[in-house]
């Protein structure tokens, strides 16, 4: 079980200010049919990036669905966060493939250099580094996806350096 | 003259080695130019290990060039497109001549893929010029009876290809027998399975074989909606499986009297998963289409008696229903011609791991695994010495080597502890440590769990456990006694596929490789030099050369001795990165 994922909410004062009438337009769509939960969720996920708490209970409040619902739902998916997320997320494939071809390699040597354990992120909100199960490029083994890149065929060193140049980028952007 | 024809392959694992970039450039390149081609997309045709790859099709012949970035691209446009010379070096087939990847297609039979990398998934009309909703079109215009096509499903031989291998047309049958107006039929396409993407490379090169698998699915137990449940990790999937069903619908395929099948009305929608292995289970994944949790229930009632919202309900894997319409266009004799007595037609298996040509293969059923890794497969990579290979992902086993000639059947593979699973065939070496990939698996289905059975949510903890303190050195005598006893109680004591066959990967490598988890338990040593907490680095004093570089680079300054001095590793402080390893040039650190 992912008991692991459910942690304290590190919401700051900022995110509890997000624009919640975004949702909307999503409740309204969704209002009173069956099996509609975990689109909405989904959807809140896609406007906010994670599920704030006030979305939870804006939407378990106009829509009549129970919280204690919506929350097990949201705890029993891996695709549902629960806390913000970096502006780049990290993901790290651990599949079979991957991981013959020594994934663990690259969540360590990431670990090191973004200094923060796996699920966490930095402290300037840059990064998320996440391990999922499997991109299902597994050919290209040992595989990360940033955003919508791919890399493949990695060791810990290519990681590290794709990893310095987003962040050189995102300097030189500011 | 026809129109020269440029193909890029555009499924994911093309677009991840940046087939991308590569089509940009092409069409880059032919607006400059003024090139009179017609550059076109399409999906995977399964050589992964060679993408992207780029078809040229021109009066001459066919031509695929493989490993094509946007410099290669802009070359065989200048070589081949213009000055008609085909560039030989980047050539990985051809209809001309021979190339040294022609075994990988050797023995392959693609029906379920029979349009993967064919047609622009895209485009209805390339599908349509391939034979897509032809099998539809016979129904309506022979007027051939619900019974008919359950009988023809039946008569293939056709058995789950999702992992259980269960007769499909008795699946179906079950379904008809149910009573009830609505029914519901889905298509199971949560790939939950690491290492396996077969499914997602049909539903992005050929969605529209789905469909009609289902539509005609759907006509023969009488359901009129249906439900492709996909993972949310595969987004180009759900994309072209939408458009697929708005250009199905605009076709008159879907929806009132579909097909022209008179008075039969089928519409279907794309559920998103929301990621849970446990999701592939069918009552599961009923539960999570209704918006719940993910959780099985008990069985019976089978969803064919009471599934989605309590209606008789069937589920089919996507590549079940991809074969579905070719049998009913060709007969069942066209399909069970393939395969053995048991197991017929034919399957579609991601080789990946440690093989030199990764990729999808669509094989008849009973061709070796031999066959498989190493012509298809074209051997073990840097000519390593091939180990054993994992079937069926978590919920499968490993075959070992000495059991390299196992007909790739459903019974053949059970024999061996084994399952044939979804169709992932993850090849090791010797340099994968059976002990930690069953540690692997283990941690896999613990976190997958959903926690129901206590059996499966303790045991598999335990197990998991026991599995890291083996790879840690702190093995115990009668471990691998404790792991039998576990496995035997999650296996009885499960409700669902999932505890059921957790225990499988540790049962089938104690089976096999019981040596290897007595060396990390008696002799704390792992023989594949894998678990880095029983190595050793040493360093030989006949080869070092004091030349300091090790001592250096060590992150723990764990190594002793000044310049043009043997140098010593202090065990008590190394951490074993391995670093020292690497560095020396001399070859003067022992791993053991």
């Amino acid at each position: 079980m992912r008991i692991s994922r459910i942690r304290e909410a590190q919401e700051n004062g900022q995110a509890a200010a997000e624009e919640l009438f975004r949702l909307d337009p999503l409740i309204k769509k969704y209002k009173g049919k069956k099996g509609s939960m975990i689109p909405l969720l989904q959807g809140a996920q896609e406007l906010f990036g994670y599920l704030p708490r006030k979305a939870f209970l804006k939407i378990a409040s106009e829509t009549g669905l129970e919280l204690s619902d919506m929350y097990g739902v949201a705890t029993f998916y891996a695709q549902f966060r629960l806390a913000p997320v970096g502006k780049h997320i990290v993901k790290v494939c651990h599949g079979t493939a991957c991981h013959v071809q020594n994934a663990k390699a690259l969540t360590s040597a990431l670990q090191d250099t973004l200094g923060v354990n796996d699920g966490e992120t930095t402290e300037d909100n840059m990064f998320t580094l996440e391990s999922v199960a499997c991109l299902g490029c597994c050919s290209l083994a040992p595989v990360m996806m940033i955003g919508d890149e791919t890399y493949g065929n990695l060791d810990g060193k290519a990681a590290s350096k794709v990893i310095r140049e987003i962040k050189l980028n995102e300097k030189n952007a500011s | 003259m026809e129109k020269t024809q440029v193909i890029v392959g555009l499924g994911s694992c093309g677009i991840a080695a940046g087939a991308n970039k590569t089509y940009d450039a092409i069409q880059n390149i032919m607006e400059i130019d003024h090139l009179d081609i017609d550059l076109k997309k399409t999906s995977c045709v399964g050589m992964c290990f060679r993408e992207p790859l780029v078809e040229v099709i021109d009066d001459t012949g066919y031509f695929l060039y493989g490993g094509i970035d946007e410099a290669k691209a802009l070359e065989i446009v200048e070589r081949h497109v213009q000055n008609h010379e085909p560039v030989k070096e980047y050539i990985v087939k051809s209809d001309l001549f021979p190339t040294k990847d022609d075994s990988y297609f050797e023995g392959q039979v693609k029906v379920a893929l029979r349009n993967c990398g064919f047609i622009d998934p895209e485009k209805i009309e390339e599908a349509e010029e391939k034979g897509a909703y032809k099998a539809l079109q016979k129904i309506a215009n022979e007027g051939i009876t619900r019974e008919a096509v359950i009988q023809t499903v039946l008569d293939s031989g056709i058995r789950g290809r999702g992992g259980g291998g269960f007769p499909t047309g008795m699946k179906w049958k079950f379904a008809y027998n149910s009573p009830g107006k609505e029914k519901y039929i889905i298509c199971n396409a949560d790939e939950g399975d690491p290492g396996a993407f077969m499914d997602r490379s049909l539903l992005e090169g050929d969605p529209h074989a789905v469909l009609e698998g289902m539509a005609i699915g759907g006509y023969a137990i009488g359901a009129s909606q249906g439900v492709i449940y996909c993972r949310a990790e595969y987004p180009l999937a759900i994309v072209r499986l939408n458009i697929a069903i708005e250009q199905a619908r605009a076709k008159g395929y879907l929806g009132e009297n579909a097909c022209g099948i008179q008075g039969f009305y089928f519409d279907l929608y794309v559920k998103e998963g929301a990621g849970a292995f446990v999701c592939g289970e069918e009552t599961a994944l009923i539960a999570s289409v209704e918006g719940e949790r993910g959780m099985p229930r008990r069985r019976p009632p089978f969803p064919a008696v009471s599934g989605l919202w309590k209606k008789p309900t069937n589920i089919n894997n996507v590549e079940t229903f991809a074969n579905v319409p070719y049998i009913l266009l060709n007969g069942p004799e066209a399909y069970n011609q393939y395969g053995t007595d048991k197991s017929k037609g034919t399957k579609v298996f991601a080789l990946t791991g440690k093989v030199k040509n990764g990729g999808l293969v669509e094989v008849p059923m009973g061709m070796t695994i031999e066959n498989i890794i190493f012509k298809l497969g074209g051997g073990i990579q840097d000519d390593k010495q091939f180990k054993a290979v994992q079937l069926g992902g978590p919920s499968g086993g490993c075959i070992p080597a000495h059991l390299i000639h196992t007909p790739v059947d459903y019974d053949s593979v059970n024999a061996t502890g084994a399952i044939m699973g979804s169709g992932g065939m993850v090849v090791m070496d010797e340099t994968t440590c059976m002990v930690d990939l069953a540690r692997f698996f283990l941690d896999f289905t613990q976190k997958e769990s959903c926690g129901k059975c206590t059996f499966c949510r303790m045991g598999t903890k335990r197990m998991l456990e026991i599995l890291t303190r083996i790879t840690e050195g702190h093995g115990e005598d009668g471990d691998i006694e404790k792991l039998e006893e576990l496995s035997v109680q999650i296996k009885d004591n499960s409700l669902c596929g999932l505890g059921q066959t957790a225990p499988n990967p540790v049962l089938t490598t104690i089976k096999y490789f019981r040596d290897e988890y007595e060396a990390h338990i008696r002799d704390k040593k792992c023989p594949a030099k894998s678990c880095v907490q029983l190595l050793t680095y040493e360093v030989i004093a006949d080869k070092c050369t004091g030349c300091t570089v090790c001592a250096i680079k060590c992150p723990v300054d764990a190594i002793d001795g000044a310049r043009k001095e043997i140098h010593f590793i202090r065990q008590e402080d190394c951490i074993k990165c391995g670093e020292c390893y690497s560095r020396c040039k001399f070859e003067a650190i022992k791993l053991s």
